[in-house]
Order: structure tokens, then sequence, then C-alpha cells
């Protein structure tokens, strides 16, 4: 029995990027993989090899419920553990603005990956600017919906930021997208207009 | 419910780990549910160090319904109704298969001239069994606490029969910690008088020294916050409905002490001294990464299963990170393998009772 799983269309417009990339039969690692909506995706109409790391144990159990190969752990603790070029496409969603290192777990990703998918809120759209510019206080939007003594937003980065960080680390920007109110908007401008980006980066 | 006294003895003669050679053997097993034709709906549940195969069906001695009711059954979380479920007794156990209380060729019990079996004799013994019964590959191997030590031995030393392994509570080896507790109970085996050598089965059972063995090693199950929740310090009321109080003597004062004098003697009505003898030393030479020059990769490397791997919270017996440190190696081997850790207050126990979350992931993992 094959897991249960949604449509590529259907998938949130950043993890549809994503899919649209990844090749049948690659092997893939969705670190943060949640409840594991991407892998079973992938699995599912892609054929890829899935394999998942999630903090929440509650989550783990989610997936390996639904047929996932979910390991429970940590970017930071635990990336180090897997061989290098184990994966063709390690996939960090969502989480390098929650980690201590943000640097160092760039590069295990693409130890273990030979290409990486990074995505995360932008902290320089416009809204953000208001809120700080203006209002004079940390931001609170629908993309980063928490105030500053809750969030686990502990490394907050702009799409310049996380272009500037890649060339730091010797690796090579392959290919990048940006959304906003779950749509795909234009490179031009994106760090003022975009709520998300995503980035797929190569060695 | 079929024959309790299922039992298949093998056409030859085993080569143990030891040198040893032993012959004949025989396998007690249950089986429950529908085999397909070629097995490829098997699930072979592999049993803790004081199991038997009576995983789901009653205890033949005691009465008392199997020891994983809970999770083996029609509809229930290894379900019989798709699956069919054979778990067997151990070699060197002590509830139908060849063990140190089985009578010899000529006879006489084995007692101590029972050769010393390991991990991987026991799993290598079903094999042949498998054989025998015509099943090549199975659907799913599973195991917690020892079992989980047999699901892991049957993955490395066959890779290509097993499609899913499931290890529950367990480790790829057993830590010195888990060696010394039993070291306790085999010497307070040892030290009771009835014991003989291990030459008692025409008299006096070691009852008291295995009733020792059996609660030193029933505290390592559970966890200090079960115990304090069940037990606190309340003192066993007596028997003429008065409440508890001290005796300034040592009798069972305290509820606790009551509880494991109980679960104590209990044990030996249904479990043999000498077969926990050499279980307990099977588990303590059981070091997978060892055999494979001190690469625990290595053991999986020809792997072609899934596998998923559950701890517990509270369990100190058989520690969360014994089971990262398993899983890191499957990983380095590029095997497919989960990990979860379940919280529950249950320690080593937690995958014999309720925990949260359990159920739906071995559901899961066997769809």
């Amino acid at each position: 029995m094959k897991p249960h799983s949604t449509a590529l269309a259907d998938l949130r417009p950043d993890l549809a990027a994503i899919a649209s990339v990844i090749p049948e039969g690659a092997r893939v690692l969705d670190i943060g993989c949640g409840e594991g909506t991407l892998l079973a995706a992938l699995a599912a109409h892609k054929q890829v090899d899935a394999r998942g790391l999630e903090i929440d144990p509650e989550r783990v159990a989610t997936c390996v419920a639904r047929g996932l190969s979910v390991v429970q752990g940590d970017a930071e603790r635990d990336l180090v553990h897997y061989p290098d070029d184990a994966f063709d496409y390690a996939i960090l969603g969502q989480t390098i603005q929650m980690v201590d290192r943000p640097a160092e777990v760039l590069d295990e990703l693409l130890r273990v990956g030979r290409s990486a998918f990074v995505s995360f809120p932008n902290f320089a759209h416009w809204r953000m600017r208001v809120a700080l510019g203006l209002g004079g206080r940390m931001p609170v939007t629908p993309a980063l919906p928490e105030t500053w003594h809750a969030t686990g937003n502990i490394r907050n980065l702009t799409v310049v930021d996380f272009r500037a960080l890649v060339a730091e680390r010797g690796a090579r920007i392959e290919r990048e997208w940006h959304f906003a109110k779950g749509h795909t908007i234009r490179k031009r401008g994106a760090n003022l207009r975009a709520e998300f980006a995503l980035f797929l980066v190569g060695r | 419910m079929q024959d309790p006294a299922t039992a298949l003895t093998l056409p030859d003669p085993l080569p143990l780990d030891s040198g040893a050679v032993l012959s004949p053997v025989t396998i007690a097993y249950q089986e429950y549910g529908k085999r397909a034709a070629d097995g490829s709906n098997v699930v072979v549940i592999f049993h803790a160090l004081t199991g038997d195969q009576f995983a789901a069906s009653p205890h033949p001695g005691t009465g008392r319904p199997g020891w994983w009711d809970r999770m083996v059954g029609p509809g229930k979380p290894i379900d019989t109704d798709r699956l069919c479920v054979i778990c067997a007794n151990v070699i060197g156990g002590c509830l139908g298969s060849t063990g140190p209380a089985s009578e010899r060729p000529d006879g006489t019990r084995y007692a101590q001239s029972f050769p010393v079996v390991t991990i991987h004799d026991m799993v290598r013994a079903f094999a042949r069994m498998l054989d025998e019964l015509g099943i090549d590959r199975v659907h799913a191997v599973v195991g917690g606490s020892m079992g989980g030590m047999q699901a892991l031995a049957f993955a490395s030393d066959f890779p290509d029969r097993a499609e899913r392994v499931l290890v529950l509570a367990s480790a790829a080896r057993q830590s010195a910690q888990n060696i010394a507790f039993h070291e306790v109970g085999r010497q307070a085996i040892m030290a009771d008088a009835n014991w003989n050598g291990g030459d008692y089965y025409g008299g006096a059972h070691p009852d008291a020294g295995l009733a020792v063995a059996r609660m030193a090693a029933h505290i390592t199950y559970l966890s200090e916050k079960g115990l304090t929740e069940k037990f606190g310090r309340r003192l066993q009321a007596k028997g003429d409905g008065k409440p508890g109080e001290k005796s300034f003597g040592f009798d069972a004062d305290f509820q606790v002490e009551s509880y494991l004098r109980y679960q104590g003697s209990g044990f030996t009505r249904r479990f043999d001294a000498n077969s926990y003898l050499y279980i307990t030393r099977a588990m303590d030479y059981f070091d997978l990464a060892e055999e494979h020059g001190g690469r625990l990769a290595d053991a999986f490397a020809g792997s072609s299963a899934r596998f998923c791997i559950v701890s517990f919270d509270t369990d100190w017996l058989y520690p969360t990170a014994e089971s990262q440190h398993l899983v890191r190696a499957l990983n380095a081997a590029g095997a497919p393998v989960s990990f979860v850790e379940l919280s529950s207050p249950f320690g080593h126990d937690g995958f014999l009772l309720e925990t949260p979350g359990l159920d739906e992931v071995v559901r899961g993992f066997l769809t």
C-alpha cells in the first residue's frame, strides 16, 4: 500500500517547486519533514528514495505510520552521522533561520546531498521593514507570526543575506524562487517583495 | 486456537558459535493468522528473555493471556486478519524448544551440559525452521528487548530473508550495566543450594535464587517514575483488613516489596533456572559490531530490509542512546531506517504496554 499522498500540483507552492525539480528515482533527505507531506508526495509520484529527519516525536510517528522512513533527530546534531553523497537532494524547509549555526548546517547539507534546497521567510519583506522601521517593533506578520520572545526564528535573514552566505561558503546558487501571498513572484525586487524564498544550491 | 504443542524437529544438527553442535533441535512455536502459500505475509515475532511462543494465546502453564495480546490479533496493530504471525520459543528456553531442561537422546537431562548458545545460534535455528516450513522471505521480523537483538541478528545473518525489521527497546550490543545486572541474577541462582551445579531436575528447584534473579531484573524493566506512581512509600495492608504498618522486622512492609516478592515467586512457576542462566548469557555475548571488525554499519551492508527502531524515554535498560547508535550505523550503511523515541512512564516494559504512538508506528511500519 502506498502512503496517503497529496498530488504534486496541490502541494504548497514552495514544495511544488521542489517537487518539479526532483527527478524520478532520486535519493532525497527532507530535514524537518514534519508529517511527511512532501516526502509522501515524492515517494508516490516520483518514486524517490525518500528519507526524513524530524525533531518532533509525534510527527515522526505520523510519518512512520504513513510508511515513510523518518528518523527522529536534529539537523545540527544528527546530519554529521550521514555519509558523504548519501543523497541527490537534501531539503531544509523553513528551518535555517532556527538553527544555532546556519553556515555549518549549509555545509552539511551540501556534504550529504549533491544539491540542497533551502527555504526561509525573508526578513527584508516590506511588511517587516514597515513594522521595524516605522513601528519600531520587531515584526509580527503572517510569515513570522510569533513575537520576538516566543519565536524559534533566532537567525532571521533576507534573500540578499542568503545569496551572500552561499558565496561565502564556496557554493553556488542553481536556481531561486520567491513567494508572496501563496504565489510565485518575479526575481526582480524579490528582497523587498518576497515573503518566502527557496534556493537550490549546488557545490 | 491451535494445538499448543506445535513443535518441529530440525532434520540436521545445529552447529553453534561455541564450536559445539546441538542435536536434535526441537523448536516449539505458535502461528496466528492464515499463512500465504509463499509465506510472504509472515511476521516473525522474536520473544524477550523470559517470553515464549505464546504471544497472542494463553500461556499453557499460567492460563494468562499471551504476553503481546494487545499488539497481536485480528484487527490489532500486528493484524492477523492480514498477516500470519509465527513466534517460536528460543533454543535454550524452557517451553518446548530444546534447552537445558530437555532430555538428551540417552534420556537424561542436559542441565549444565547444555552448550552455551548465542543470539545468532537462536536465529540460525529459527531460520532452519523457516526452511522446514518452506518460508524463504518474510514480511517482517519484529522483537522487543532480546527479541530486538534477534531481529537485528536475523537481518544481519540473512540479509535477504526479511523485508522489514522492527526493533523495540533494544540495542546492537549488551551494555556493561546490563551484563552486570544479569550476573547478579545468575549468582543468585547459583548461590541457591538447590541449584546443585544445575542438576536439580529430580528434586527441589532453586526457586529462591531464581525468584531473587527475577526481582532484581524486574526493577530494571520499570522506571523510577513508574515505581513511585504505582507504589510510592505506601505500606502493605495486612491480611486482617488493618492498614499497613511497619513491622520493625523484615516482612514485606512496603507495597513495592510485596509486589516484587509476588513477581519473583510467580516467575519460578513458569521458568527454568538453567534456562535463565543460558539466555542471559546469550544476551551478554551479543555485540553485532564486534563480529564485523568493530564497524556496526558493516553488519547491515548487504541488507535489503527497511528498518524501524523504537526507544522509550524512561527505558534505562536499553536507553535511547543505544537506539541512536544503531540508527547512525544503519544510516551509514544506507539502509532505509525510521527511528522514534516514544514517551512512556513504563520504562523498558514500554514496548509491552499501552504507550501512545506505539500501535500506530507498528501498524504503519508493517503496512
